[in-house]
This record gives structure tokens, sequence and C-alpha cells, in this order.
């Protein structure tokens, strides 16, 4: 609580205090006119279970402010408030233990999540909350530079398949997206996985990542195809494969091919989604599933997809926990294989 | 040409507004401890997306990060509560020239030493950032541990009178940076069980813990013996703004070597702007022809890390904008806000946006301006801090902090945290224990850590990489070089039969 009115109050202090007082954060009412279900009829929480700035952050704001702007509160607004930590399982135990049955909390949530669960021990996961809908994606990439020797992806793995040990990746933390993409490779490829995962060096941040693969610390590196998608542009790397199941863009100009179409029946996507605590009423499950579908079907979410490049990744009630439960499997597993579960 | 074009943007009334406001609240969250910089962009984040005005935005959030980092100096100087890492090490001899009746002098050294570390910085960014990023992204792993170690021989002068003393606040400083996941391996580490642990503890809560809390204690312990105001007040001297001509041939060059120091370090992907601030001390004091005078409140200590300090900002941005490599937690925040207006920084950014970048090289000029212009007649008014009635001060000091720590996690865990290191710098006081050492420990362990293993895990366990490699090697001998050459007269006299040499005096302790 404390938190949350400090998160909205402090800026708009500095503000008043700079003599700049109509710039407060949005909490303005939305007109209403929602539709008939009477929902949600008090402040709409979402919490971001990470800082501010970050993937989940940015989905959480946007939502909140596609919610107001297309008037879908029902007359209430919505707040984000960020519950640091853990890649997220702090959030997620708060979610599930402190806001049982309450159709007015909703959670951020997304592919990191579901390796943070199996990489640290985190008593609960996600099939402990409801889950509403995934609603974006973004693809990895692997690069290297433009002076490597690797020209496809094939190249490399032929490589790494010969020596798992002779080729050094740089990527996010440990267990992160990158890495398990490193570790779904190497498995699909039939390598080695669990050497070659041990080859893979964790660094904060996709701003580390670049400053390791440029000074030639790795030789590979992962992250999300726009980290590094201004230094392929400049032509100081090179995009070898992208992780969606078809080539794209990954800043050259052309689109690179995907790991598919390489020859590795393997795709992933940084996917993210909105979950809501355990124990919702069926009626409040509907009335939550109504919202963020008339939020995927809003312009606005349109417009936000484009601003932000992000992919329509829409799944929705049913098909969405499956999808969640899908993806903890798969990522579980290859986790425990490669020696981080 | 290009700046000049920048200057033409940022000279805009609503551009030099957006300046104004970022410098101000940037004094003002630097000055409270807890909440720094980074935490203050990241709640303007939402405001600055309504706006839709990127140039505007980033022009503010660099005044913020900016009129932080001079304001965080105004706590440590006066109340020894430093709200940052980055103010640590001006706290040690500021807040002696407080205590001494020095506060304006101290305070004008770090105003003024910001403004010329800030402008010089400046210039250096806007003239020789791409060959300083291409520079700065050769440093490897090896590198950077060879860094590290470095860093760590020299800071030594830190470690204060006990040699005993200051090695055990650093081993407490390097257990505290140990907790968490292990970020090579995901293995959980001194966490107990504690998932709040897991991200391990937050610098800011450490140095809320042991300064803004601890110093509290500690003087609410000993209340009844300690006179009603926090330190007498001097009569504001002749001088040019409140520094006597002496203080300026003193301060001069320490800004500059400051500037040299910190400008460079911000620049590095893996510096940050603490490791320049204990060098600038450190250099300082070896350098200093009155030992005497430190820890009793000497100048040269508070205007070389304040200019390092100020300096690494400009540096700061140098990966920033030319590869979006940021090196510092505001620096990630202000990527951040880049991402939300859809720009990357990289090398397209000069390209693609030059109003932008060229607007927000000017506005560090003007930014560095209006702070001098804002700061130097505050002095006036915050050495009336000194003023209030020590009870009603440290009570606002300690809601602050508590606040502040909390905004930083949202956790009650951290407060409680923060407490417990205090409870912890209390007995330190008492004991004479110094607290800088703890915030070395915290910093450079990982560091040293972290850069030790990638290079191991790089090289394939083969631990000839350390001199295989020039530059790392470098570092590692001028390593042994600062541990050797104090003791290299005595050594030299032992082996000559004469057991009586003095080594050379390298501070006034070890």
């Amino acid at each position: 609580m404390l938190k949350r009115s400090l998160a909205v109050a402090l800026p708009a202090v500095l503000l008043l205090a700079t003599g700049c007082a109509n710039q407060s954060v949005g909490d303005s009412p939305a007109p209403s006119g929602a539709g008939a279900v009477a929902y949600p009829t008090k402040t709409l929480q979402i919490m971001a279970p990470a800082g501010a700035g970050g993937g989940w952050d940015t989905t959480a704001r946007s939502m909140q402010k596609v919610l107001q702007d297309a008037g879908l509160l029902n007359g209430q607004s919505a707040e984000v408030r960020n519950v640091t930590g853990a890649a997220g399982t702090i959030g997620l135990a708060e979610l599930v233990t402190s806001h049982q049955k309450d159709p007015h909390q909703l959670m951020v949530t997304g592919l990191v999540m579901v390796g943070g669960v199996v990489t640290n021990k985190s008593p609960v996961d996600l099939s402990k909350t409801t889950p509403i809908a995934t609603l974006t994606a973004e693809s990895e990439v692997i690069v290297v530079r433009s002076d490597s020797k690797y020209t496809t992806l094939k190249q490399l793995v032929d490589d790494v398949k010969a020596n798992p040990t002779a080729v050094k990746w740089g990527g996010g933390s440990a267990g992160g997206t990158d890495q398990i993409l490193v570790g779904l490779l190497a498995k699909t490829a039939g390598a080695d996985a669990k050497t070659v995962a041990k080859q893979y060096v964790a660094y904060s941040g996709g701003g580390e990542t670049k400053a390791a693969l440029l000074s030639g610390d790795v030789s590979v590196a992962v992250s999300g195809t726009s980290e590094f998608a201004d230094l392929v542009q400049s032509g100081k790397l090179r995009a070898l494969a992208v992780s969606s199941p078809k080539g794209e863009d990954a800043g050259a100009g052309t689109p690179a091919p995907s790991i598919k179409e390489s020859g590795y029946d393997l795709d992933l996507l940084n996917w993210r989604g909105v979950v809501a605590p355990p124990g919702l009423s069926a009626g409040d499950r509907a009335a939550v599933l109504k919202l963020v579908d008339d939020l995927h079907k809003s312009a606005q979410w349109k417009q936000e997809l484009t601003a932000k490049k992000w992919q329509d990744f829409y799944k929705t009630g049913d098909e969405a926990a499956a999808f969640y439960q899908a993806e903890s499997t798969r990522i579980k597993t290859v986790l425990t294989e490669i020696g981080l579960g | 040409m290009d700046l000049l074009s920048g200057f033409e943007t940022v000279l805009s009334p609503q551009n030099l507004l957006y300046a104004a406001i970022g410098v101000t609240i940037g004094t003002l969250v630097g000055v409270l401890p807890g909440i720094g910089p980074a935490l203050t962009i990241a709640l303007l984040l939402p405001v600055a997306l309504r706006l839709d005005d990127p140039t505007g935005t980033l022009i503010m959030f660099a005044g913020i990060y900016a009129g932080a980092m001079y304001g965080g100096s105004t706590t440590s100087i006066l109340l020894n509560t430093p709200g940052e890492s980055a103010s640590v090490a001006t706290s040690i001899e500021g807040y002696q020239m407080a205590r001494r009746g020095r506060a304006r002098s101290a305070l004008a050294t770090a105003a003024i030493g910001s403004f010329v570390a800030g402008t010089v910085s400046t210039v250096l960014l806007a003239f020789v950032a791409a060959p300083m990023a291409s520079l700065a992204v050769t440093f490897r792993a090896s590198d950077y541990f060879a860094l590290a170690v470095l860093a760590m021989v020299t800071v030594t002068a830190m470690v204060g009178a006990s040699l005993v003393r200051g090695l055990m606040s650093l081993t407490f400083g390097l257990f505290l940076g140990l907790i968490g996941i292990d970020s090579l391996t995901g293995q959980a580490r001194f966490t107990f069980g504690v998932p709040e642990l897991l991200d391990g503890v937050d610098i800011v809560t450490i140095i809320v813990g042991l300064f803004a809390i601890g110093e509290t204690l500690y003087l609410a312990s000993r209340l009844k013996t300690l006179p009603e105001t926090v330190a007498p007040l001097e009569p504001a001297g002749k001088g040019f703004a409140w520094l006597s001509r002496e203080d300026w041939s003193r301060s001069w060059r320490p800004w500059l070597r400051g500037t040299a120091l910190g400008f460079p370090f911000g620049a590095l992907p893996s510096g940050g702007a603490e490791i320049p601030t204990f060098m600038s001390y450190t250099l300082e004091k070896r350098r200093s022809k009155r030992p005497e005078e430190w820890g009793n409140g000497a100048i040269e200590g508070v205007a070389g890390p304040e200019a390092a300090n100020n300096a690494s900002f400009s540096g700061v941005l140098v990966p920033l904008l030319t590869l979006g490599i940021p090196t510092s937690a505001t620096a990630a925040v202000m990527l951040a806000a880049f991402g939300y207006f859809d720009l990357s920084p990289g090398p397209q950014l000069f390209e693609k946006s030059p109003t932008l970048v060229w607007g927000l090289i000017a506005s560090l000029f003007i930014g560095n301006v209006m702070l001098l212009a804002l700061n130097l007649p505050m002095i006036r008014i915050w050495v009336k801090v000194l003023q209030i009635p020590r009870p009603l001060l440290y009570t606002g000091i300690l809601v602050f902090a508590t606040l502040g720590v909390y905004a930083v996690s949202g956790s009650v865990v951290d407060v409680l945290i923060a407490f417990a290191i205090g409870v912890v710098a209390v007995f330190m006081r008492h004991f004479e224990f110094p607290i800088a050492p703890v915030i070395l420990g915290v910093i450079l362990g990982p560091m040293m850590e972290i850069q030790f293993r990638r290079t191991l895990l790089l090289s394939d366990n083969d631990l000839t990489v350390f001199v295989r490699r020039p530059l790392t090697l470098v570092l590692l001998l001028l390593a042994v070089a600062a541990l050797g050459l104090p003791h290299l007269p005595r050594l030299v006299a032992r082996v000559r039969g004469r057991g009586d040499a003095r080594r050379l005096a390298f501070g006034d302790e070890d």
C-alpha cells in the first residue's frame, strides 16, 4: 500500500514542487460504458513482478494505458505496481498467497518466470494461479561479430556437435530465456546439451552481453532480437538465426532465417501474458477474460504492439492454461537436463 | 557544427525548463538518503510517456542524474549520511570538515568541483565519445579482474587507522556482496531460504543501513553527551564563493585529477562511479603534503572524489549513446526511457537522432551551469540544517531512509535488513571500525569474483590467461607495484643489512 501510493505520489509531488502540477500520473477516471458486466468495480491493480523499465513493467504499463484510453475500466482506474525480485517469483508468491479470489489483482507473467520458478526452486508456480491470457511475444536472436567465421547457424552447430566446448556463449542471467535457448538448441541438434550449457557465460542484461561479444570474450551471443538490432544494422554484428517459427528481420533489413528453417525443429518465444489470483469464481474469471479480450481487440492495443515491436501472441482461457502447462513442462525438462533445475 | 545545433535545441524555453526541473528534482532526491536517480527516473518513466517529447524528457533525466550526483554530496558532508555509493568517499573528509565548522567550504568545493568535472567531462564526451567507446569495449573479463585487483590494493588508504579493524570491515562487505544467486551457476548463496535475498542485498539498502540508520542510532545512544545541534559553524570567511585563496589552490588539482579518473571509469562497460571516487580519495591522500589533516577534514578529500563522481556521469553516457550499453543503474533506466520512445541507442543513434543526442550533450553544459547557480546560493540554506536540534533532524533522516529503502524494493524484508545492518553499524562505530571499507567489499568483491570466474570459464580454466594478455598483465603488475612500493625502501635496507630504515610514508597507518 505504501509502495503503491509512493509510486504514484512521488513523481506528482516532485513535479508539484517544481511548478508543473498538471503533469501528474494518469489516474483520471476513464469514461464508463465498458459493457454489461460490472467489472472492474474498484481500482484494477496490475502487478509487474520486476523493476521499472523492463519487459514486464512495459507490458503492464501498456495494458494500463490501453485499458484507460479505450475506456474499458467501467469508470474505474488501473494502477501498475512493481514487486521486484527473483525472476518474478516473489511477485508470484504474493499473488498466490495474499490476493486469493480477488479479481482486481492481475499480474504480468512470462517465460522468464517459468524458468525462474525452476531455477529458484520456488514453492509456488504458475499452476497455482488462474491463467487469463498470453498477450505478446518477442523472438530471440543468435548473433556473432561480423568478422566471425560463422555465416550460418548450421556451421556453428556443427562445430558445437564436434566439440561442445569450442564455442563460448554469452547471454542474460543463468537459467533465463537465453540460456534455455542454448540448451534447447544443443538438445535438438543432438549435441551434448549439458556440456554446451556449461560454456554459457551469464551477464547482467543485454548491455554487458554486447560488450562481451564486442570485446571477444564470447564468440556467440543470445538475446532478444530488438536488443541487438541496432548493432546488426550498423554491420558490427551478424544475425545467424531467430527463434521464432518463421524468419524475421533482425536488423539487417532482410529476414534472418529461423532456427527451424536452419534445420533444427525448435522455436522459442519470449512470451508475456496475464494471470489472476487463485480461487476466482466462475463469474469473476469470465469478467477478467472479457476485459483482457476487449483489451486485445482494441485499436489502441494494436498501436502498442506496433510501437513496442511485439508480436501479437494471443491465447486466452483454457488455451492459455494449456500453453502455460506445456511451456512449464518443456522448460523444466531442459533446465533439469542442463543441470539448473 | 553538431554541438552548436545541440545548444540551439536546448536553448528553447521548453527544454531549458526541462533541464531546470531535472536538476532541481535531482538535487532533491540526491539529498534524500535511499531515493537515488535510478529510482526517480524509473518512477517518472510513465510521466515521460505522457509528455511524448523524447528530447525534453531525456534532457530532464540527464539533469536528474547530474543533480543527484551533486545533491548526494550535501548530506554526506553535513550529516555523514551518503545516499548512494558514489558519495561514500566524499563523506569521509567532508563530514570531518563540517564537524570542524567548515561545512561551507566543503559544500563549495563539492559544488565547484562538480561543475568543473561536469564541464570538462562533457567536452570529452562531445569530442571523443566514438573512439572512447571502441576502446572501452576492448576490455575483457581478465582485464576487469586485474582492474578490480588494482583498485582493491590502491584504495587501502580507506581502511583507516587500524589495519585489523579495516580488514574486518572489508570482510563484512565481501560477505554482504556474496549474498544472493550466483550469477554464473544460478545457485543461491547465504539466502537462508528467504526468497527476497535471492537477488542479493541492494547497495542502497546497505548504504542507508550503514550510514543513515547506523549514524542515527549511534547518535541516539549518546544523545545526552552531545551538544544540542550537529556542528558549530564558523562565520563565513573571506574569499570567493566560500572558498579562501588557500582552499582554491588546494582544490583545483584534485578537481582535475578526479575528472581524469571519473570519466574513463564511467565509460567502461563494467566500471561505474564508485571505484574512481575511492581511487581519487586515495590518490589525494597519498599526494597530500599535509597527511596530519586527513581524517580531520582535508579539503582535497572532498574535491577529488566529488569531481570523480560527476565526471563519471559523462563517461557513463559514452557507451550508452554509442553502443546502447548501460554501465550504471541509472543508465539502465535511461535506456528503458529510450525504448519507450522507440529509440534504440547504438551506432545509429548519432545519425538517426542527431537533434536528440547533441541536445542531450548540450543540456549537460546548461545543466552544470544551472546546478552551480542553484547550489552555491543554496549552501547558505543547507548549512542551516546543522542548526536543527539533533532529535528532530535525525528523526527526519530515519523516516526518509526507511521510505527510501522501501521505495526501491517494495519489500519490508529489505527495510528489516537495512535496520539490521544499521545495528551492526552502531557497534562498528562504537568499537571504531571504519565504515567505508564495507562499501569497498560490497562493490569490488563481487566484481573481482565474477570477472575471475568468467575469465576461467572462457579460457577453459587456463590460469595463464592472466599473464598472456598484455593489458591484464600490465594492470596486475601495477597492482603488485602498488602493494610493494611502500615497503621497498625497507626491503632494500634489509637486504643491505640495515634494518632500521623507514619505508615510504603512504598514509598515517599501515
